[in-house]
Protein backbone atom coordinates (compact mmCIF):
# COMPACT_ATOMS: atom_id res chain seq x y z
CA UNK A 1 0.00 0.00 0.00
CA UNK A 2 1.16 3.67 -0.71
CA UNK A 3 0.71 6.94 -2.26
CA UNK A 4 -0.67 7.41 -5.23
CA UNK A 5 2.25 8.74 -7.50
CA UNK A 6 2.78 12.29 -7.93
CA UNK A 7 0.78 13.43 -5.10
CA UNK A 8 1.15 16.57 -3.81
CA UNK A 9 1.54 16.79 0.01
CA UNK A 10 2.02 20.29 2.02
CA UNK A 11 2.98 20.71 5.83
CA UNK A 12 -0.50 21.67 6.19
CA UNK A 13 -2.05 18.42 5.23
CA UNK A 14 -3.51 19.94 1.38
CA UNK A 15 -3.30 17.64 -1.00
CA UNK A 16 -3.69 17.99 -4.66
CA UNK A 17 -4.01 14.73 -7.26
CA UNK A 18 -2.13 16.47 -10.22
CA UNK A 19 -4.03 14.31 -12.74
CA UNK A 20 -7.84 14.43 -11.71
CA UNK A 21 -7.25 18.00 -10.25
CA UNK A 22 -8.88 16.84 -7.25
CA UNK A 23 -7.71 18.57 -3.96
CA UNK A 24 -8.23 18.00 -0.42
CA UNK A 25 -7.51 19.30 3.11
CA UNK A 26 -6.73 16.93 6.25
CA UNK A 27 -5.98 17.45 9.91
CA UNK A 28 -2.93 17.65 11.39
CA UNK A 29 -3.22 13.79 12.54
CA UNK A 30 -4.06 13.05 8.96
CA UNK A 31 -1.25 14.78 7.47
CA UNK A 32 0.90 13.29 9.72
CA UNK A 33 -0.24 9.47 8.60
CA UNK A 34 0.18 10.71 4.93
CA UNK A 35 3.80 11.94 5.65
CA UNK A 36 4.03 8.55 7.44
CA UNK A 37 3.16 6.82 4.04
CA UNK A 38 5.16 8.93 2.21
CA UNK A 39 8.21 7.95 3.95
CA UNK A 40 7.34 4.09 3.21
CA UNK A 41 6.13 3.29 6.42
CA UNK A 42 3.60 0.24 7.21
CA UNK A 43 0.15 0.31 9.04
CA UNK A 44 1.71 -0.92 12.13
CA UNK A 45 4.80 1.13 12.23
CA UNK A 46 2.22 4.34 11.54
CA UNK A 47 -0.04 3.12 14.45
CA UNK A 48 3.07 2.95 16.44
CA UNK A 49 3.82 6.22 15.54
CA UNK A 50 0.49 7.74 16.08
CA UNK A 51 -0.18 6.49 18.96
CA UNK A 52 2.73 7.42 20.59
CA UNK A 53 2.48 11.14 19.25
CA UNK A 54 -1.30 11.64 20.28
CA UNK A 55 -3.29 10.57 23.32
CA UNK A 56 -5.15 8.13 21.44
CA UNK A 57 -6.74 4.27 22.71
CA UNK A 58 -4.65 2.06 19.77
CA UNK A 59 -8.13 0.24 18.71
CA UNK A 60 -10.16 3.43 18.47
CA UNK A 61 -7.39 4.72 16.10
CA UNK A 62 -6.99 1.21 14.36
CA UNK A 63 -10.78 1.70 13.59
CA UNK A 64 -10.15 5.63 12.32
CA UNK A 65 -7.21 4.76 10.60
CA UNK A 66 -9.28 1.86 8.15
CA UNK A 67 -11.93 4.44 7.61
CA UNK A 68 -9.43 7.16 6.36
CA UNK A 69 -7.81 4.31 3.88
CA UNK A 70 -11.00 3.33 2.22
CA UNK A 71 -11.68 7.54 2.14
CA UNK A 72 -8.29 7.36 0.64
CA UNK A 73 -8.79 4.54 -2.12
CA UNK A 74 -11.75 6.08 -2.99
CA UNK A 75 -10.33 9.11 -4.18
CA UNK A 76 -7.82 7.54 -6.01
CA UNK A 77 -5.00 8.36 -3.63
CA UNK A 78 -4.15 4.99 -2.88
CA UNK A 79 -2.56 2.42 -4.60
CA UNK A 80 -2.30 -1.07 -3.75
CA UNK A 81 -4.76 -3.54 -1.07
CA UNK A 82 -5.52 -1.43 2.28
CA UNK A 83 -3.97 -3.74 4.85
CA UNK A 84 -4.22 -2.17 8.44
CA UNK B 1 14.95 45.44 -29.60
CA UNK B 2 11.88 43.38 -30.53
CA UNK B 3 9.80 43.74 -33.82
CA UNK B 4 6.20 45.11 -33.39
CA UNK B 5 4.12 42.31 -35.28
CA UNK B 6 0.43 44.22 -35.89
CA UNK B 7 -2.10 41.65 -35.06
CA UNK B 8 -5.85 41.65 -35.85
CA UNK B 9 -7.64 39.42 -32.78
CA UNK B 10 -11.75 38.60 -33.07
CA UNK B 11 -13.43 37.08 -30.01
CA UNK B 12 -13.50 40.33 -28.18
CA UNK B 13 -17.00 39.56 -26.34
CA UNK B 14 -15.84 39.30 -22.80
CA UNK B 15 -18.92 38.36 -21.29
CA UNK B 16 -20.39 34.97 -19.19
CA UNK B 17 -20.18 33.20 -22.32
CA UNK B 18 -16.45 34.27 -22.87
CA UNK B 19 -14.81 34.37 -26.20
CA UNK B 20 -11.18 33.79 -26.79
CA UNK B 21 -9.88 36.90 -27.53
CA UNK B 22 -9.01 39.10 -24.80
CA UNK B 23 -7.28 36.09 -23.42
CA UNK B 24 -5.65 35.46 -26.52
CA UNK B 25 -4.34 39.00 -26.34
CA UNK B 26 -2.86 38.74 -22.76
CA UNK B 27 -1.08 35.69 -23.85
CA UNK B 28 -0.02 37.56 -27.09
CA UNK B 29 1.30 40.81 -24.83
CA UNK B 30 3.25 38.05 -22.65
CA UNK B 31 5.66 37.44 -25.53
CA UNK B 32 9.10 37.02 -25.21
CA UNK B 33 9.98 37.48 -28.88
CA UNK B 34 7.86 40.30 -30.40
CA UNK B 35 6.41 43.51 -29.12
CA UNK B 36 2.63 43.78 -30.36
CA UNK B 37 -0.03 46.50 -31.56
CA UNK B 38 -3.61 44.49 -31.48
CA UNK B 39 -5.80 45.11 -33.96
CA UNK B 40 -9.14 43.88 -32.14
CA UNK B 41 -11.81 42.97 -34.99
CA UNK B 42 -15.24 42.77 -33.05
CA UNK B 43 -18.63 42.54 -34.66
CA UNK B 44 -21.08 43.86 -32.54
CA UNK B 45 -20.88 47.06 -30.04
CA UNK B 46 -21.12 45.88 -26.79
CA UNK B 47 -18.36 43.64 -26.81
CA UNK B 48 -16.30 44.21 -23.35
CA UNK B 49 -12.68 43.69 -25.45
CA UNK B 50 -13.24 46.34 -26.98
CA UNK B 51 -13.39 49.05 -24.32
CA UNK B 52 -10.88 46.99 -21.74
CA UNK B 53 -8.02 49.25 -20.75
CA UNK B 54 -4.46 47.23 -22.21
CA UNK B 55 -6.05 44.92 -24.41
CA UNK B 56 -6.87 46.54 -27.83
CA UNK B 57 -4.82 49.35 -29.27
CA UNK B 58 -7.50 50.03 -32.18
CA UNK B 59 -10.61 47.93 -32.76
CA UNK B 60 -12.81 47.63 -36.08
CA UNK B 61 -16.02 46.34 -36.54
CA UNK B 62 -16.07 43.39 -39.42
CA UNK B 63 -18.99 42.19 -40.99
CA UNK B 64 -21.27 39.20 -39.61
CA UNK B 65 -19.44 35.46 -41.21
CA UNK B 66 -23.06 35.67 -42.90
CA UNK B 67 -21.90 38.57 -44.86
CA UNK B 68 -19.92 36.24 -46.69
CA UNK B 69 -16.19 36.20 -48.07
CA UNK B 70 -15.70 39.18 -50.42
CA UNK B 71 -17.50 41.65 -47.49
CA UNK B 72 -14.93 40.46 -45.15
CA UNK B 73 -11.90 40.99 -47.08
CA UNK B 74 -13.15 43.85 -48.53
CA UNK B 75 -13.34 45.12 -44.88
CA UNK B 76 -9.61 43.60 -43.75
CA UNK B 77 -8.02 45.33 -47.06
CA UNK B 78 -9.23 48.61 -45.36
CA UNK B 79 -8.36 47.74 -42.18
CA UNK B 80 -4.67 46.81 -43.50
CA UNK B 81 -4.50 49.93 -45.56
CA UNK B 82 -5.16 51.39 -41.75
CA UNK B 83 -3.00 49.52 -39.65
CA UNK B 84 -0.47 47.21 -41.86
CA UNK B 85 -1.18 43.62 -40.33
CA UNK B 86 1.39 40.84 -40.01
CA UNK B 87 -1.24 38.31 -38.62
CA UNK B 88 -4.45 37.61 -38.16
CA UNK B 89 -6.08 35.58 -35.31
CA UNK B 90 -9.81 34.67 -35.30
CA UNK B 91 -11.38 32.65 -32.62
CA UNK B 92 -14.90 31.88 -33.68
CA UNK B 93 -15.64 28.85 -35.21
CA UNK B 94 -18.34 30.60 -37.04
CA UNK B 95 -16.05 32.68 -38.94
CA UNK B 96 -13.42 30.06 -39.35
CA UNK B 97 -14.55 29.08 -42.78
CA UNK B 98 -14.74 32.56 -44.49
CA UNK B 99 -11.31 33.62 -42.83
CA UNK B 100 -9.68 30.19 -44.46
CA UNK B 101 -11.53 30.95 -47.95
CA UNK B 102 -9.67 34.21 -47.84
CA UNK B 103 -6.18 33.23 -46.69
CA UNK B 104 -4.77 33.30 -49.70
CA UNK B 105 -5.77 36.36 -51.05
CA UNK B 106 -4.87 37.80 -47.12
CA UNK B 107 -1.28 36.33 -48.08
CA UNK B 108 -0.96 37.94 -51.05
CA UNK B 109 -1.36 40.88 -48.92
CA UNK B 110 1.17 40.78 -46.09
CA UNK B 111 -1.05 38.95 -43.77
CA UNK B 112 -0.48 35.83 -42.13
CA UNK B 113 -3.11 33.34 -40.86
CA UNK B 114 -2.13 30.07 -39.11
CA UNK B 115 -5.03 28.15 -39.56
CA UNK B 116 -6.21 24.62 -40.53
CA UNK B 117 -7.53 23.57 -44.04
CA UNK B 118 -11.17 23.19 -45.08
CA UNK B 119 -10.91 19.66 -44.79
CA UNK B 120 -9.39 19.49 -41.79
CA UNK B 121 -12.10 21.65 -40.52
CA UNK B 122 -15.08 19.62 -41.98
CA UNK B 123 -13.62 16.31 -40.51
CA UNK B 124 -13.92 17.11 -37.05
CA UNK B 125 -17.59 18.86 -37.23
CA UNK B 126 -20.01 17.78 -34.86
CA UNK B 127 -21.63 16.16 -37.71
CA UNK B 128 -18.79 13.90 -38.47
CA UNK B 129 -16.93 13.48 -35.34
CA UNK B 130 -18.38 9.81 -34.36
CA UNK B 131 -17.19 8.69 -38.51
CA UNK B 132 -13.64 11.05 -37.30
CA UNK B 133 -13.33 8.64 -34.20
CA UNK B 134 -14.06 5.56 -36.25
CA UNK B 135 -11.62 6.04 -39.12
CA UNK B 136 -8.83 6.88 -36.60
CA UNK B 137 -9.44 4.71 -33.79
CA UNK B 138 -10.47 7.52 -31.09
CA UNK B 139 -13.11 6.99 -28.95
CA UNK B 140 -16.58 9.70 -29.58
CA UNK B 141 -20.02 9.19 -28.36
CA UNK B 142 -22.64 7.93 -31.15
CA UNK B 143 -24.89 10.41 -32.61
CA UNK B 144 -27.27 11.06 -34.67
CA UNK B 145 -28.05 14.49 -37.07
CA UNK B 146 -31.91 15.64 -36.77
CA UNK B 147 -33.48 18.33 -38.53
CA UNK B 148 -36.96 18.17 -37.14
CA UNK B 149 -37.97 17.66 -33.70
CA UNK B 150 -40.50 14.20 -34.14
CA UNK B 151 -37.27 13.13 -34.85
CA UNK B 152 -36.27 12.97 -31.47
CA UNK B 153 -37.83 9.67 -29.57
CA UNK B 154 -36.30 7.23 -32.59
CA UNK B 155 -32.76 8.93 -31.11
CA UNK B 156 -33.94 8.70 -27.89
CA UNK B 157 -34.96 5.28 -27.69
CA UNK B 158 -31.42 4.08 -29.48
CA UNK B 159 -29.53 6.06 -26.98
CA UNK B 160 -31.42 5.62 -23.99
CA UNK B 161 -32.35 8.75 -21.59
CA UNK B 162 -30.29 11.48 -20.74
CA UNK B 163 -29.10 12.55 -24.41
CA UNK B 164 -27.05 15.56 -24.77
CA UNK B 165 -28.89 18.05 -27.37
CA UNK B 166 -26.49 20.39 -29.29
CA UNK B 167 -26.31 22.95 -31.64
CA UNK B 168 -24.50 23.25 -34.84
CA UNK B 169 -21.88 25.50 -33.54
CA UNK B 170 -22.34 26.18 -29.79
CA UNK B 171 -24.06 25.04 -26.67
CA UNK B 172 -25.18 21.74 -25.52
CA UNK B 173 -28.60 20.52 -23.42
CA UNK B 174 -28.32 16.69 -21.37
CA UNK B 175 -32.19 16.22 -21.30
CA UNK B 176 -33.53 13.47 -19.26
CA UNK B 177 -36.59 13.65 -21.31
CA UNK B 178 -38.26 14.06 -24.25
CA UNK B 179 -39.86 17.39 -22.87
CA UNK B 180 -36.46 18.88 -22.27
CA UNK B 181 -34.89 17.54 -25.48
CA UNK B 182 -37.64 19.53 -27.57
CA UNK B 183 -37.35 22.63 -25.66
CA UNK B 184 -33.36 22.39 -26.33
CA UNK B 185 -34.20 21.81 -30.06
CA UNK B 186 -36.18 24.73 -30.59
CA UNK B 187 -33.90 26.55 -28.39
CA UNK B 188 -31.34 25.68 -30.65
CA UNK B 189 -32.60 25.86 -33.82
CA UNK B 190 -33.87 29.75 -32.94
CA UNK B 191 -30.52 30.50 -32.28
CA UNK B 192 -27.71 28.50 -34.25
CA UNK B 193 -30.26 27.06 -37.07
CA UNK B 194 -30.33 23.39 -38.26
CA UNK B 195 -28.90 20.60 -38.22
CA UNK B 196 -28.95 19.67 -34.72
CA UNK B 197 -26.99 16.86 -33.06
CA UNK B 198 -28.02 14.49 -30.64
CA UNK B 199 -25.13 12.28 -28.93
CA UNK B 200 -25.02 9.63 -26.50
CA UNK B 201 -24.80 10.83 -22.78
CA UNK B 202 -21.34 9.58 -21.81
CA UNK B 203 -20.76 9.77 -17.94
CA UNK B 204 -17.69 10.43 -16.37
CA UNK B 205 -15.26 13.75 -15.65
CA UNK B 206 -14.91 16.37 -18.22
CA UNK B 207 -11.48 17.00 -19.07
CA UNK B 208 -10.46 20.11 -21.34
CA UNK B 209 -7.22 20.11 -23.91
CA UNK B 210 -5.84 23.14 -25.60
CA UNK B 211 -3.40 22.14 -28.15
CA UNK B 212 -1.66 23.70 -30.89
CA UNK B 213 -0.63 21.70 -33.98
CA UNK B 214 2.07 22.46 -36.86
CA UNK B 215 0.31 21.68 -39.27
CA UNK B 216 3.17 18.87 -40.05
CA UNK B 217 1.60 16.13 -37.53
CA UNK B 218 3.34 17.41 -34.39
CA UNK B 219 2.05 18.99 -31.03
CA UNK B 220 4.02 21.80 -30.24
CA UNK B 221 2.00 22.18 -26.86
CA UNK B 222 -0.68 20.16 -25.05
CA UNK B 223 -1.98 21.44 -21.52
CA UNK B 224 -4.84 19.50 -20.23
CA UNK B 225 -7.31 20.96 -17.91
CA UNK B 226 -10.14 19.96 -15.48
CA UNK B 227 -12.90 22.24 -14.37
CA UNK B 228 -13.35 23.06 -11.32
CA UNK B 229 -16.58 25.41 -11.43
CA UNK B 230 -18.90 25.37 -14.01
CA UNK B 231 -21.19 27.78 -14.41
CA UNK B 232 -25.26 27.52 -15.58
CA UNK B 233 -24.03 27.98 -19.35
CA UNK B 234 -21.41 25.06 -18.99
CA UNK B 235 -18.21 27.47 -19.46
CA UNK B 236 -15.57 26.62 -17.56
CA UNK B 237 -15.47 29.46 -14.12
CA UNK B 238 -12.44 28.20 -13.05
CA UNK B 239 -9.88 25.68 -13.74
CA UNK B 240 -6.73 23.41 -13.21
CA UNK B 241 -3.59 22.13 -15.25
CA UNK B 242 -3.87 18.52 -14.36
CA UNK B 243 -1.07 15.75 -15.72
CA UNK B 244 -2.41 12.80 -17.82
CA UNK B 245 -0.40 11.10 -19.94
CA UNK B 246 -3.22 9.32 -21.65
CA UNK B 247 -4.74 13.36 -22.53
CA UNK B 248 -1.57 14.44 -23.68
CA UNK B 249 -1.13 10.74 -26.01
CA UNK B 250 -5.07 11.42 -27.57
CA UNK B 251 -4.13 14.89 -28.51
CA UNK B 252 -1.03 14.13 -30.00
CA UNK B 253 -2.97 11.50 -31.82
CA UNK B 254 -5.25 13.94 -32.84
CA UNK B 255 -2.60 16.27 -34.22
CA UNK B 256 -0.58 13.61 -35.84
CA UNK B 257 -3.85 11.72 -37.57
CA UNK B 258 -5.51 15.24 -39.15
CA UNK B 259 -2.39 17.75 -39.41
CA UNK B 260 -3.75 20.00 -37.98
CA UNK B 261 -2.44 23.43 -38.10
CA UNK B 262 -3.64 25.96 -35.48
CA UNK B 263 -5.24 26.42 -32.25
CA UNK B 264 -7.86 23.66 -31.01
CA UNK B 265 -9.35 22.25 -27.89
CA UNK B 266 -10.42 18.85 -27.07
CA UNK B 267 -14.06 18.45 -24.64
CA UNK B 268 -12.90 14.93 -23.65
CA UNK B 269 -15.48 12.81 -21.10
CA UNK B 270 -13.30 10.52 -18.75
CA UNK B 271 -15.05 7.73 -18.48
CA UNK B 272 -14.70 5.77 -14.31
CA UNK B 273 -12.78 3.07 -16.31
CA UNK B 274 -10.25 5.66 -17.71
CA UNK B 275 -11.73 5.47 -21.15
CA UNK B 276 -11.09 8.61 -23.15
CA UNK B 277 -14.10 10.07 -25.54
CA UNK B 278 -13.81 13.03 -27.60
CA UNK B 279 -17.15 14.84 -27.02
CA UNK B 280 -16.01 17.61 -29.29
CA UNK B 281 -12.93 19.18 -31.10
CA UNK B 282 -13.01 23.08 -30.57
CA UNK B 283 -11.00 23.95 -34.39
CA UNK B 284 -9.53 27.35 -32.53
CA UNK B 285 -8.44 28.07 -28.40
CA UNK B 286 -10.42 28.15 -26.16
CA UNK B 287 -11.54 31.31 -23.62
CA UNK B 288 -9.12 29.92 -21.39
CA UNK B 289 -6.19 30.10 -23.05
CA UNK B 290 -4.41 32.05 -21.41
CA UNK B 291 -3.68 29.38 -18.65
CA UNK B 292 -1.15 28.08 -21.14
CA UNK B 293 0.96 31.41 -20.84
CA UNK B 294 0.22 31.03 -17.12
CA UNK B 295 1.19 27.31 -16.97
CA UNK B 296 4.44 28.17 -19.05
CA UNK B 297 3.48 26.49 -22.70
CA UNK B 298 1.91 30.28 -24.19
CA UNK B 299 0.33 28.82 -27.53
CA UNK B 300 -1.03 32.07 -28.56
CA UNK B 301 2.60 33.02 -28.79
CA UNK B 302 3.92 29.83 -30.48
CA UNK B 303 1.43 29.79 -32.99
CA UNK B 304 2.58 33.77 -33.46
CA UNK B 305 5.71 32.48 -34.26
CA UNK B 306 5.09 29.80 -36.36
CA UNK B 307 2.47 31.86 -38.22
CA UNK B 308 5.46 34.25 -39.02
CA UNK B 309 7.48 31.39 -40.09
CA UNK B 310 9.61 30.44 -37.19
CA UNK B 311 10.29 26.73 -36.09
CA UNK B 312 8.73 26.33 -32.69
CA UNK B 313 10.05 23.16 -31.10
CA UNK B 314 7.13 20.95 -29.04
CA UNK B 315 7.25 22.51 -25.57
CA UNK B 316 6.63 19.86 -23.07
CA UNK B 317 7.21 21.29 -19.48
CA UNK B 318 4.46 22.89 -17.76
CA UNK B 319 3.41 24.03 -14.58
CA UNK B 320 0.83 21.38 -13.17
CA UNK B 321 -1.89 22.88 -10.47
CA UNK B 322 -1.90 26.28 -12.33
CA UNK B 323 -5.57 27.70 -11.61
CA UNK B 324 -7.46 30.20 -13.78
CA UNK B 325 -10.22 31.86 -11.81
CA UNK B 326 -12.70 33.97 -13.71
CA UNK B 327 -14.07 37.25 -12.71
CA UNK B 328 -16.66 39.59 -13.17
CA UNK B 329 -15.49 43.72 -13.54
CA UNK B 330 -17.54 46.22 -14.16
CA UNK B 331 -16.24 48.68 -17.18
CA UNK B 332 -16.84 52.31 -16.77
CA UNK B 333 -16.46 54.25 -20.60
CA UNK B 334 -18.02 57.05 -22.16
CA UNK B 335 -21.34 57.26 -24.48
CA UNK B 336 -19.11 58.69 -26.42
CA UNK B 337 -16.60 55.78 -26.82
CA UNK B 338 -19.85 53.44 -28.12
CA UNK B 339 -20.82 55.69 -30.46
CA UNK B 340 -17.64 56.64 -32.04
CA UNK B 341 -17.45 52.16 -32.51
CA UNK B 342 -21.28 52.10 -33.07
CA UNK B 343 -21.67 54.65 -35.80
CA UNK B 344 -18.22 54.99 -37.31
CA UNK B 345 -17.24 51.14 -36.77
CA UNK B 346 -14.04 52.20 -35.48
CA UNK B 347 -12.10 52.90 -32.06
Amino acid sequence: MRLAKNIAVSESGFLFNPSSGDSFSCNQVAADVINLLKEGKTSDQIKNAITLKYEVDTSDFERDLQDFWMQMKDNNLLNGEVIV
Amino acid sequence: MKKTVHIGVTGLNNIDSPGPGIAVIRALRESQHYDVRIIGLSYESMEPGIYMPGMADKVYQIPYPTAGTEALLQRIEYIHQEEKLDLIIPNFDAELYNFIKISDRLEQLGIATFLPTLEQLEARDKINLFQFGVKHGLDVPRDRTIHQVFEIPNVAAEFSYPIVVKGKYYEAFVCYNYEQSEKAFHKLYAKWGLPIIIQEFVKGTEVNVAALGDGQGTAISIIPMRKMYITDKGKAWAGITIEDESLNDLAKKFVAVTEWKGGFELEVMKSPDGKLYIMEVNPRFPAWIYLSAGAGQNQPEALMQMALGSTVAPMTKYKVGKLFLRYAWDLIIDVEQFQQIAAYGEL
